[in-house]
């Protein structure tokens, strides 16, 4: 057994904690509070590569793998969420799919940018009537001629109004199939006629990650465009949010182990009852209660990507990284809060922002419950 | 253009420094290649985008040095050379720059970097002594430069401004910590380092003996630097300003 990540993964990861440290940390306050993303930390994201880390260079990666991703997003996420969440939904949601089910045309001509994070892509699975439930799709594409006709809407989706927005990938019904829907996947560009981005929404935290509402009214593409087999859109988003937990898991994790940071650092300073509040045994143990948890949660999403890796099976896994370390997250920013006392209720410090950052880790890319229900059918349990 | 870059691996700055007796702990403690040399392995690299040729990285130290060069090849150096050798543990400055300079002298090269001072060590004078051993001209603090046809052309920092100098080359550089923004490594960077040649030598590849690296300088004691005092604190009960004008005044700024 080996639990070590390689050199190479170890220096890479020093490498996204200066950026972090230099570039991310000195501005995320004020980020959050102009609630939009900041093109320009984005730039410099992809000049470090981010955006192109598990695709081969033919393709404009650099060829590192998916684990590497998920380092990265965990750095960037011990600071400031919002742009770990714009890197995770760009390259796991917004690319991999056109990875992972493009034709050769399709890799070939919409990857390199997206690599290179010149532009970025959107993945639109949920709509206003039900996200868990993902089966329930409304939004509707008839085929008329050589086009798709789209009508329909999507809630929530993160990086589909960025000025470098490309398009957004979005799952319609196409037909019936023996008394079942048809779902397919396909790309949408942003500005073609007929689909219109909401404004965005106001959120509880993830301020300056780019969220909104999408509308398709007659909105014609090409037959071409349609991603993955016609009626595998359901099957393959389903395979794309697999990977998808254990890069949030990584996001998670990123998010306490910040605020287990803090939470240290302040103990050494605040003094109370003429003594450093860090010597109360009730604030060591909260402590030590969220280095463990953050520990474990670390050991899980790594397990989960490494048996990705070497292609065994992995759903489950995923999924309990993903609960265990969202879950974790907001215990160990609840308690960062407490820790601070009304300090951490103050936006300048970085806990108060961690906590509101950290509860959609419940809820995107799949629910708490959600989990659990896979978990349980994993185990074989009855069917309700 | 053959640019050679000094580079040295220091015990992270960012972490409290670890003693053994008069010297700092060096094995067994976090490395980093000294922040100082990331702007002159920046210099080198631009230098040799505008004019081509290669970057060479010259260190000298234990073998975990090694982690200070690949950082160096990961941002886009071409090789390196690390002197290792376990007579050279005490080194001084001047020992440093024989070594530095027999491991240069092995190629042909038209300029050296290195920085002001090491982080570490703070002496300052290792690239002087560098430059004369290699018996070429040196400009120190450089914080702009240019190489017009085989002239060196440079702003060098002063206290109040800049002199313009020049310089043939073969030349020996110092450049200050902010002269330029160090690139980050990325991914390919630090995958391609993995590939690139690095040359370890001893004392004998380099055909010196003990006798010539026997450090002249001893440390002969170690004390903690006197903590800062805490600031005066002028409350405003309508003669702040005038205190403060006078505490200037008596501090010789104004
Ligand atoms: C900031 C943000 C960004 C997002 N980005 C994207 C994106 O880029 N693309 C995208 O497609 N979606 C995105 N989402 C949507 C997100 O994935 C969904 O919100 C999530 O999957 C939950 O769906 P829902 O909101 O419809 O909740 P519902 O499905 O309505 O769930 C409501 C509650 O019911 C529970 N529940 C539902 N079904 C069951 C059941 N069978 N058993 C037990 N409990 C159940 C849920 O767990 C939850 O507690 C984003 C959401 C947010 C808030």
């Amino acid at each position: 057994m080996d639990f070590d990540i390689s050199d190479e993964q170890r220096r890479f990861q020093g490498v996204v904690r200066s950026f972090v440290d230099d570039a991310i940390r000195p501005n995320v306050e004020a980020w959050d509070r102009s609630h939009e993303l900041p093109m320009d930390a984005v730039r410099q994201m992809a000049e470090l590569g981010l955006f192109g880390l598990p695709f081969p260079e033919e393709f404009g990666g650099s060829g590192s793998d998916f684990l590497t991703l998920c380092l990265a997003i965990e750095e960037i996420a011990r600071v400031d969420s919002s742009l770990a969440i714009t890197l995770e939904a760009a390259v796991g949601l917004g690319s991999m799919p056109v990875y992972r089910f493009g034709s050769e045309s399709q890799r070939k001509e919409l990857l390199p940018e997206l690599a290179a994070g010149e532009a970025l892509a959107a993945f639109g699975l949920t709509e206003p009537g039900g996200g868990s439930d993902a089966g329930a799709t409304r939004t509707r594409a008839r085929q008329d001629g050589g086009e798709w006709v789209i009508n329909g809407s999507k809630s929530f989706i993160t990086n589909s109004g960025t000025p470098i927005t490309k398009f957004v990938t979005i799952t319609a019904i196409t037909g019936e199939v023996d008394g079942n829907k048809e779902i397919t996947a396909i790309v949408v560009p942003n500005g073609t006629r007929g689909f219109e981005v909401g404004k965005a929404y106001r959120k509880m935290g993830w301020h300056h990650s780019d969220t909104h509402e999408l509308a398709f009214s007659d909105c014609r593409v090409p037959l071409d465009n349609q991603l993955g087999e016609r009626g595998q859109g359901f099957r393959n988003f389903l395979e794309i949010l697999d990977d998808g937990r254990i890069a949030i898991a990584a996001l998670a994790v990123g998010l306490a182990q910040g605020c287990l940071d803090e939470s240290v650092k302040y103990v050494h300073e605040r003094t109370a009852f003429g003594r450093p509040i860090g010597s109360f045994q009730a604030l060591q143990f909260k402590i030590a209660d969220m280095a463990t948890k953050v520990e474990l949660a670390r050991t899980m999403y790594y397990k989960a990507a490494w048996l990705k890796e070497k292609e065994s099976p992995y759903k489950k896994e995923a999924a309990m990284a993903k609960l265990y370390a969202s879950e974790i997250a907001v215990d160990v920013a609840r308690e960062a809060v407490q820790v601070h006392g009304g300090y951490g209720y103050i936006e300048e410090f970085d806990v108060c922002r961690h906590f509101r950052d950290s509860k959609i880790l419940e809820i995107g890319e799949g629910t708490s419950e959600i989990m659990r229900i896979l978990i349980a059918r994993s185990l074989g349990l009855p069917e309700a | 253009m053959n640019i050679v870059v000094c580079v040295k691996h220091i015990p992270d700055p960012n972490l409290p420094p670890e003693m053994d007796g008069t010297r700092l702990k060096r094995e067994g403690v976090q490395g980093v290649l000294d922040p100082g040399d990331e702007f002159g392995v920046e210099a080198g690299l631009q230098l040799k985008e505008q004019h081509g040729g290669e970057v060479t990285l010259v260190s000298m130290g234990p073998p975990a040095a090694r982690e200070a060069i690949t950082r160096g090849l990961s941002m886009g150096a071409d090789k390196g050379i690390l002197v290792s050798d376990d007579a050279l543990q005490n080194a001084d400055a001047l020992v440093t720059a024989r070594v530095l300079a027999a491991a240069i002298k092995r190629a042909e090269f038209d300029l050296v970097i290195a920085g002001v001072e090491s982080t570490d060590g703070y002496t300052g004078t290792m690239p002087a002594t560098l430059a004369e051993f290699l018996d070429v001209p040196m400009i120190t603090f450089v914080k702009e430069l240019e190489n017009a046809e085989g002239n060196l052309k440079v702003d060098r920092q002063t206290a109040d401004g800049y002199h313009v100098v020049e310089a043939p080359l073969p030349a020996l550089i110092t450049v200050t910590a902010g002269v330029n923004e160090p690139r980050y490594a990325s991914f390919k960077g630090i995958m391609a380092a993995k590939k690139k040649p690095v040359d370890e030598l001893s004392l004998a590849d380099l055909g010196l003996s003990g006798d010539d690296v026997a450090s002249k300088q001893t440390v002969k004691e170690l004390s903690p630097a006197e903590e800062r005092k805490a600031g005066e604190v002028v409350e405003d009960d309508g003669t702040a300003a005038e205190k403060i004008a006078d505490f200037l005044a008596e501090a010789k700024v104004i």
